[in-house]
């Protein structure tokens, strides 16, 4: 592994930052919206209360100036200072990381656990009716969009059935056992949303990708220099086949990050996803844009993460 | 309703032959607020109501976690930066104001031991000032004493322009003065028949001194106590998540007996308003959904689930139509919907008064509303399906028909009325949001059958309740003829709610659309009307004259108001609670029990 390369990948990635906050903030400064615009349609609040707290908040400088300002601040690691509950934003932002990480963390699990052993096997007997009934749920798993699955599951487990709470809720009055168990509860809904939705694509892609290695000669030969079948798939197909796979995974990590937001609305799970949709009802720039500089931070550092492990899995790949 | 028949009811009041309740229901009928009519009263020197506590529990806790939702979560806990209802709802779980107005518009002491009031001198009979007297027993949740100087203080934050406090206007034109330790006395320049605004309901939350001295004008938003409120409410801070929690415990040190019954209260915010109907009404997994704004046909269905109720609080929100007086298709130095211009058809008061018969105001609270909007006469609320004596609605086809004719409007070759070349064809707009797509459409269609073509325009909510003088769809602007949206009555005086129709107040380019005139009638009967009431000493000429107000604006056409919005909200079948339209929801907290 090159280190050179990795510290040149990050250097790469400062302009393009830099180019996705100019457009993210030029973008909210356009649309349509203010802040206090709840205070300008009720009557009872005078003008210049709203017009005192628009220029407390530098809401009345030019665009470019108000840009410079954020860009100076964020270099010295002030984020900024949220309009709508006057906290700071990385205050309010490392409120909720933990929740999403949680949430998406548990979700990628069960989506790898799932998609690689259902993958394979679908792929070493294609066509079989295991392999029919993998690829129809996958199908499912991957057109069915979250918000539709997860109203679902909540009509049935919660409404019907009622075994499932359907709000999250971050604060648990419980300790020991009954913590975790309660927590483990109300995450099993977005959990297995998010996750089934991940784990179409995956079987999906793993069994092709399976499908391709399995009839190379270096299997062949393999085999018919006597190693167990087991051994072969695990040992000299599955890795293979996983190359792709693992760089798939990686380059969908924030795509589920956009995809938990819908998910985190739908169950109130209390993560960045729901602060990012609140913030930008309520147009309050320096959230939308904290949360949105995090998210595309974590796309740049999951394309790295996905090269570099795309050299260890496949020595064969140089980096230059 | 003139000023001597309110005389006589006054007096009927005040001699037992009529009860409060009954007179609070004709005020609303000639459209006054509910508290309003109780202030009338209070200054008339009828005794205040004491309200009955239907309070049942006989010690304090017991009654494990109470869980709410507000799917718009409280952002931000000091009550003078509050910026919508939701964020005072969250404050008053710990902040209390002195006194907060019930369903019926009764004020209840909160932390004032008693209600300013003419028998026992605390009210001053011209209106000038009111004396209260504070509670002796309250600590703050730190365990300080509560007294005048706290009170005053909040006047002092409150007012100074530098807080940029949102409370702002209820503190700007009195003076706080402290009597004692225990009373404080609110003074005012000229005579204020409304005195119970400052210190009372939603505006009226006290923070402690001691905790934000430090803190006021510029540096208020460095206060920690921001975000981690110290108050005497019947709930100790626990934790907030801007948006997301507020978390409380019992105050064991709460200042009335036996309250609070909860041991602890979790406000869960986020999601929309149909899965909280849900959480409460069929799942029952939460005790209280706050502001369901969603069709009374899917509460209804949800209601079904049998482990919650719908609870519908009168207050003074309206739907209504607005007619344009300018005219929004010409452009004069810069600007549509000019005041140097005149409505080319809309003009016509045949027209107007054709419109609002065209309006099917029962069939659209029959279909679309439901409980959530009953179908009001009105500007200013009517609650109780009082009809009033003076104005009236009607949806009547053929005799919007026959004023037109009359007046001259003859049905083109295309079926549409016109006059010297003038065509009866209207652009119709209001925000995206299915009912009022819904009522458009009804309207358009009623129109249609007078001959008169509306082309129906709907708005993203963001951009048209928006600020942005940039943006021509904005409803400040109101570059179409008619126009469609909820205006809030914050107050329960009307006179900051009438405002928005005094010429003066237009909505111009000058004044970059933040007039609150917005229909930019001009009219100087009102004018003077309205200026006549400002000043106005005698509280009930004042009453009178804001209902001649009411009636100027109905008899003119200058809105058709379409249907009232209580507020909605949905309780667990054991909850006991009492929501006021005239405050926040959780104005009485501290009372609400469950039944074991």
């Amino acid at each position: 592994m090159n280190r050179q390369y990795i510290i040149r990948r990050l250097l790469i990635a400062i302009p393009s930052l830099l180019g996705i906050s100019v457009i993210l903030f030029g973008i909210l400064a356009m649309a349509p919206g203010d802040p206090f615009e709840e205070l300008a349609t009720n009557p009872a609040i005078p003008p210049e209360v709203r017009m005192a707290l628009r220029a407390k908040f530098g809401l009345d400088d030019p665009v470019w100036q108000r840009y410079l300002h954020w860009f100076s601040a964020m270099v010295q690691g002030d984020w900024g200072f949220s309009f709508q509950s006057r906290m700071d934003v990385d205050r309010l932002i490392l409120q909720r990381l933990p929740v999403t990480l949680i949430v998406i963390g548990a979700s990628q699990i069960l989506a790898i656990s799932v998609a690689i052993p259902v993958g394979v096997l679908a792929a070493i007997k294609p066509y079989s009716i295991f392999d029919q009934i993998a690829s129809t749920f996958a199908m499912i798993g991957f057109s069915l969009p979250t918000f539709f699955t997860g109203l679902v599951l909540i009509l049935v487990f919660s409404i019907q059935l009622d075994w499932l709470p359907f709000v999250y809720r971050a604060d648990i009055n419980a300790k020991g056992w009954a913590f975790y168990g309660e927590h483990i509860k109300q995450s099993i809904m977005p959990v297995v949303v998010l996750g089934l939705a991940q784990a179409g694509t995956l079987v999906r892609f793993m069994r092709s990708s399976v499908l391709d290695v399995i009839r190379l000669d270096y299997v062949t030969t393999a085999r018919s220099k006597g190693i167990g079948e087991r051994k072969v798939i695990v040992r000299h197909v599955v890795r293979n086949a996983l190359i792709p796979v693992v760089t798939l995974i990686a380059l969908q990590l924030p795509a589920v990050f956009g995809g938990a937001i819908v998910t985190e609305q739908i169950f109130r799970v209390p993560g960045i996803g729901s602060l990012l949709i609140a913030a930008i009802q309520a147009n309050d720039t320096p959230v939308v844009m904290g949360v949105t500089f995090i998210i595309s931070c974590l796309v740049v550092l999951f394309n790295l993460i996905a090269d570099i492990l795309y050299g260890w899995l496949d020595p064969r790949i140089s980096f230059r | 309703m003139n000023e001597k028949e309110m005389r006589r009811l006054i007096g009927e009041v005040k001699h037992g032959k009529l009860s409060r309740r009954a007179f609070a229901q004709r005020m609303m009928a000639v459209g006054l607020s509910a508290p309003m009519a109780t202030q009338l009263l209070a200054i008339a020197g009828v005794a205040h109501a004491q309200p009955k506590s239907q309070y049942k529990p006989t010690k304090r806790g017991g009654g494990g976690l109470l869980k709410v939702l507000w799917w718009q979560g409280p952002t931000l806990l000091n009550p003078h930066f509050a910026v919508g209802t939701k964020d005072q709802d969250g404050s008053r779980l710990f902040y209390d104001p002195l006194a907060a107005w019930d369903p019926d518009g009764n004020l209840k002491p909160k932390l004032a031991a008693s209600i300013p009031g003419r028998e026992d001198g605390t009210l001053a009979a011209d209106g000038k000032s009111a004396v209260w007297k504070l509670r002796q027993n309250v600590t703050w949740h730190d365990g300080k004493p509560f007294t005048a100087d706290d009170v005053v203080f909040n006047w002092e934050y409150a007012k100074d322009p530098a807080t940029a406090a949102t409370t702002a206007a209820s503190y700007n034109e009195c003076v706080v003065e402290k009597i004692d330790q225990y009373s404080v006395m609110v003074k005012f320049a000229k005579a204020t028949p409304f005195w119970a605004d400052a210190f009372v309901g939603t505006r009226g939350m006290i923070i402690p001194k001691h905790l934000f001295a430090e803190y006021s004008g510029a540096k208020s938003r460095e206060a920690p106590t921001n975000l981690k409120p110290v108050g005497t409410g019947p709930y100790m801070f626990k934790d907030f998540k801007p948006g997301d929690l507020v978390a409380g415990v019992i105050n064991p040190n709460f200042y009335e007996n036996n309250k609070p019954y909860f041991d602890a209260i979790e406000m869960k915010g986020g999601g929309d308003a149909i899965s909280a109907a849900r959480a409460v009404l069929q799942s029952g997994e939460y005790d209280f959904a706050w502001n369901l704004q969603v069709e009374d046909e899917i509460l209804a269905r949800l209601e079904k689930g049998g482990k919650g109720k719908v609870v519908i609080s009168p207050g003074g929100n309206i739907e209504h139509i607005q007619l344009n007086t300018t005219d929004p298709w010409t452009e004069v130095d810069g600007e549509r919907s000019s005041l140097k211009t005149k409505h080319p058809t809309l003009s016509d008061p045949a027209v107007r008064q054709a419109i609002s018969l065209l309006v099917d105001k029962d069939s659209i609270e029959k279909h679309i509303y439901g409980r959530t909007g009953p179908a009001t006469a009105n500007f200013v609320n009517n609650p109780a399906r009082f009809v009033s004596k003076t104005t009236k609605f009607e949806f009547n086809v053929d005799k919007a028909n026959e004023v037109l004719e009359k007046a001259g409007w003859k049905k083109g070759a295309d079926g549409i009325r016109e006059k010297d070349g003038k065509k009866l064809k209207f652009v119709y707009q209001t925000s995206i949001n299915q009912p009022r797509q819904k009522t458009q459409a009804i309207v358009k269609q009623a129109a249609q059958k007078a001959g008169i073509d509306i082309e129906l325009k709907s708005v993203t909510a963001s951009v048209f309740f928006s600020s942005d003088v940039a943006n021509p769809d904005t409803y400040t602007k109101f570059y179409c003829d008619l126009q469609m949206y909820t205006t809030t009555m914050s107050q329960p005086d009307p006179e900051v709610f009438m405002v928005q129709f005094a010429s003066y107040e237009a909505a111009t380019k000058e004044n970059k659309w933040q007039g609150r005139n917005i229909t930019r009638w001009q009219n100087k009967a009102y004018d003077d009307n309205y200026k006549a009431a400002q000043s106005e000493v005698d509280p009930v000429k004042r009453a009178a004259m804001f209902v001649e107000a009411n009636n100027m604006v109905i008899n003119n056409y200058v809105v058709i108001p379409v249907v009232s919005r209580p507020g909605v909200s949905a309780s667990g079948l054991k909850l006991n609670n009492s929501i006021s339209g005239w405050d926040n929801n959780t104005w009485d907290l501290s009372d609400w029990y469950k039944d074991a």
